[in-house]
């Protein structure tokens, strides 16, 4: 024994024993921890580029500005981008108040008591809903109770009740609320980080020289937190873009050929039959009047295209006419929100889920399409909020 | 410029904005009230029609047959199946990046992977779908044919491994802040006693941030029950006692958004079986958000 012990002493200059291979070991991880960082990133150039080969020679402007058709190569996402922008600005219009306003609240104002935990609870567990549940609750509350006003809310006058059955219901207006609930946690949570890491003393400044509280936030807390907010509202809004479940939901159309708002010069008409989600006609002898007043195209039941021109009543196959009753004011009234808010709608993300659920691989492209667009704008605009985030950190330093 | 700063009307404005900061905050309260009201109070009637032992028991799910069974296990079975399979992705891959990033990687490599990884949780699940249904599972078949296994092109196993990678940046990431939370004079006293990075990796650091690391897991593994393009697109809506996951299987989600998609009428007992359905997920859910906070104020090491 005594022996090895002067032997380890003197080898206290040598690599311990089995040293080669931990530090074998250690390298090896390294090979690991990069080839799981390059699965991940490489998930991302594999999902781009097999979109890009599925369905990039679709993505042509005629895509944008053809409405969808059960014909594929006439078919685009002109009712479903639009769409999108409505629903997206009205949940924009509710998200980014009322997120920033409760994110304030719980970082500059609430007291500490059971009601202010059971808000931050609520937030909490807001963020790990399913997505599919806010469309449950949407179902339930905006399209079955506030679309319903007549059997609920008798005592109304007439005119009221009218206007929340037009409002509400299968409308733009229930899924701007709807996605605008869903992103809030995601809002607020960005507002709160970033109003928390605007330092005491500029408070302190402001509320020494006699500012009140409101004033000491909205002029020195506020500015300085926007940036952070607004990253998160981008966030938030991407997020919202991509989302589809809610959606299909509250009923959502997976075949829109029409647009809730109407540009002045096209035609507009007031039905064209009611559609079911494989685009067919269910009631091709609906006969609908309405006089065109405008010269422009008109999608038909069957799915074609014509052209039509003011004043004339369109003959179709099976002897129902279509005419537009819309003029200028209708035209211009449609850009209202009054109107759009109301109406039924479809957006990109149902779009591109009706073209993948069609066997026919025509249809499938035009899906691919519909996700190159899509993959476009939440990518670009979650760089642009990470972009942000990064020039925050290297710009502020307090 | 005169501006009227009159003590009135200055704390006039404080009070309205103060109670309206109030109101909003407390929308959230009602949004929770809200999704627990409608789905409570619709289960209600369908549990008025279908009794609970029937809905916990029966291993059918037929509610739109002509002789309906509500068993809602087979729909359970299809969200645990394709749960299952996307934790098996991305739980080992989600952890190598985690640590890979977090003790090994210099600073500049973490600052460029982490937000790039992030995008990958930013794409939208429709998109994720057509992925499984229309690259991923192809490759499986042919992958898997010389093994003697035919996969079917509705499968939980595609959608379950795609999900797994969307799911890799919220277990990664998260992780990853809890291990660069644990102090640095813990690494170091590993090392000065000897120990090579990865040793301190995974005795020191790991050990030490479990918390956070399961709680990345749990969230990673709701965001997967709770799922619903992915698994509808590419996982097939044929509910069915799923035993593998090489077979197709509706979940709880996509049964919910495959009855939503059909034009049956509001308040029907079959259309109010999506409630009972939502019930399940948002139990389901509830549950796991339970945990994951039990299980950080448990093992919550203070630093």
């Amino acid at each position: 024994m005594a022996v090895t012990d002067v032997q380890a002493v003197r080898d206290i200059t040598a690599h311990p024993p089995g040293l080669g291979a931990r530090k074998f070991k250690d390298s090896a991880f390294i090979v690991w921890g990069i080839i799981a960082t390059i699965v991940g990133l490489g998930t991302l150039v594999t999902l781009v580029t097999d979109l890009a080969h599925d369905g990039g020679h679709r993505v042509t402007s005629a895509f944008f500005t053809s409405f969808p058709s059960s014909e594929p190569a006439l078919a685009g996402i002109l009712s479903a981008w639009v769409g999108s922008l409505l629903v997206i600005a009205t949940t924009a219009l509710f998200a980014i108040p009322i997120g920033i306003m409760a994110g304030i609240y719980l970082e500059e104002y609430a007291p500490k008591n059971p009601i202010t935990s059971a808000i931050e609870i609520a937030v909490n567990n807001l963020a790990g809903v399913p997505s599919i549940l806010f469309g449950l609750m949407a179902v339930g509350i905006f399209v079955q109770f506030l679309g319903n006003p007549n059997k609920w809310f008798g005592f109304l006058p007439e005119g009221v009740r009218e206007a929340g059955a037009h409002l509400f219901g299968q409308s733009i207006l229930t899924a701007g609320i709807t996605l605008s609930l869903l992103i809030l946690p995601v809002v607020i949570v960005a507002t709160r980080e970033a109003v928390r890491s605007v330092p005491r003393e500029m408070r302190h400044g402001a509320l020494a020289v006699g500012a009140t509280k409101w004033q000491t936030t909205q002029h020195h807390v506020l500015p300085y937190a926007l940036p952070g907010v607004v990253t998160g509202v981008i966030i938030g809004i991407s997020r919202a873009l991509g989302e589809t479940a809610p959606l299909i939901m509250i009923g959502g159309l997976t075949f829109v050929a029409f647009l809730p708002i109407t540009r002045p010069g096209d035609a507009t008409f007031e039905t064209i039959g009611m559609l079911d989600e494989y685009g067919a006609a269910v009631d091709p002898n609906a006969t609908e009047t309405v006089h065109i007043t405008h010269d422009g195209v008109v999608v038909l039941p069957d799915f074609t295209e014509r052209a039509v021109q003011a004043g004339q009543t369109l003959e179709l196959p099976h002897g129902s006419s279509i005419q537009s009753t819309a003029d200028w004011g209708d035209a211009i009234a449609s850009w209202n929100p009054g109107h759009w808010l109301g109406q039924e709608f479809t957006v990109m993300p149902i779009q591109m889920f009706n073209w993948t659920s069609r066997p026919q691989a025509e249809f499938l492209e035009l899906a691919a399409a519909a996700g190159i667009v899509l993959l476009a704008i939440t990518l670009l605009m979650n760089g642009t909020a990470i972009y942000l985030r990064y020039r925050l950190r290297k710009s502020i330093k307090w | 410029m005169e501006r009227d700063f009159t003590k009135k009307k200055v704390r006039w404005i404080e009070r309205a904005m103060e109670g309206s900061l109030f109101l909003a905050a407390a929308a959230a309260i009602a949004v929770v009230l809200g999704i627990v009201y409608v789905v409570a109070s619709e289960s209600t009637k369908f549990f008025s029609h279908v009794s609970v032992i029937e809905f916990l028991t029966s291993t059918t799910w037929t509610p739109l047959f002509d002789n309906p069974q509500y068993g809602i296990a087979p729909l359970l079975t299809g969200t645990f199946m394709s749960t299952i399979v996307a934790l098996a992705v991305a739980v080992p891959l989600g952890l190598l990046v985690a640590i890979y990033l977090s003790e090994f990687a210099g600073s500049r490599t973490r600052e460029t992977i982490k937000p790039t990884l992030e995008l990958l949780a930013a794409v939208p699940t429709v998109v994720y779908g057509y992925f499984a249904l229309l690259f991923v599972t192809p490759v499986l078949q042919t992958w898997l044919r010389p093994f003697g296994i035919e996969l079917p092109s509705f499968n939980l196993l595609s959608a379950g491994i795609v999900m797994g990678l969307m799911i890799i940046p919220y277990i990664a990431s998260l992780s990853e802040d809890a291990m660069r939370a644990v102090p640095r004079a813990m690494r170091e006293g590993s090392y000065a006693m000897g120990a090579t990075r990865l040793e301190t990796s995974f005795r020191v650091v790991v050990p030490a941030a479990v918390s956070g690391v399961v709680g990345a897991v749990i969230l990673g593994m709701s965001r997967a029950i709770g799922e619903t393009m992915i698994v509808m697109v590419a996982g097939g809506t044929q509910p069915q006692m799923v035993t593998t996951p090489t077979q197709g299987g509706a979940t709880v989600t996509a049964f919910i958004a495959q009855v939503a998609l059909g034009d049956l009428p509001f308040g029907t007992l079959e259309y109010n079986s999506i409630f009972a359905a939502g019930l399940a997920l948002l139990v389901l859910t509830l549950m796991f958000n339970f945990v994951a906070f039990w299980l950080q104020r448990r093992y919550r090491e203070a630093y």
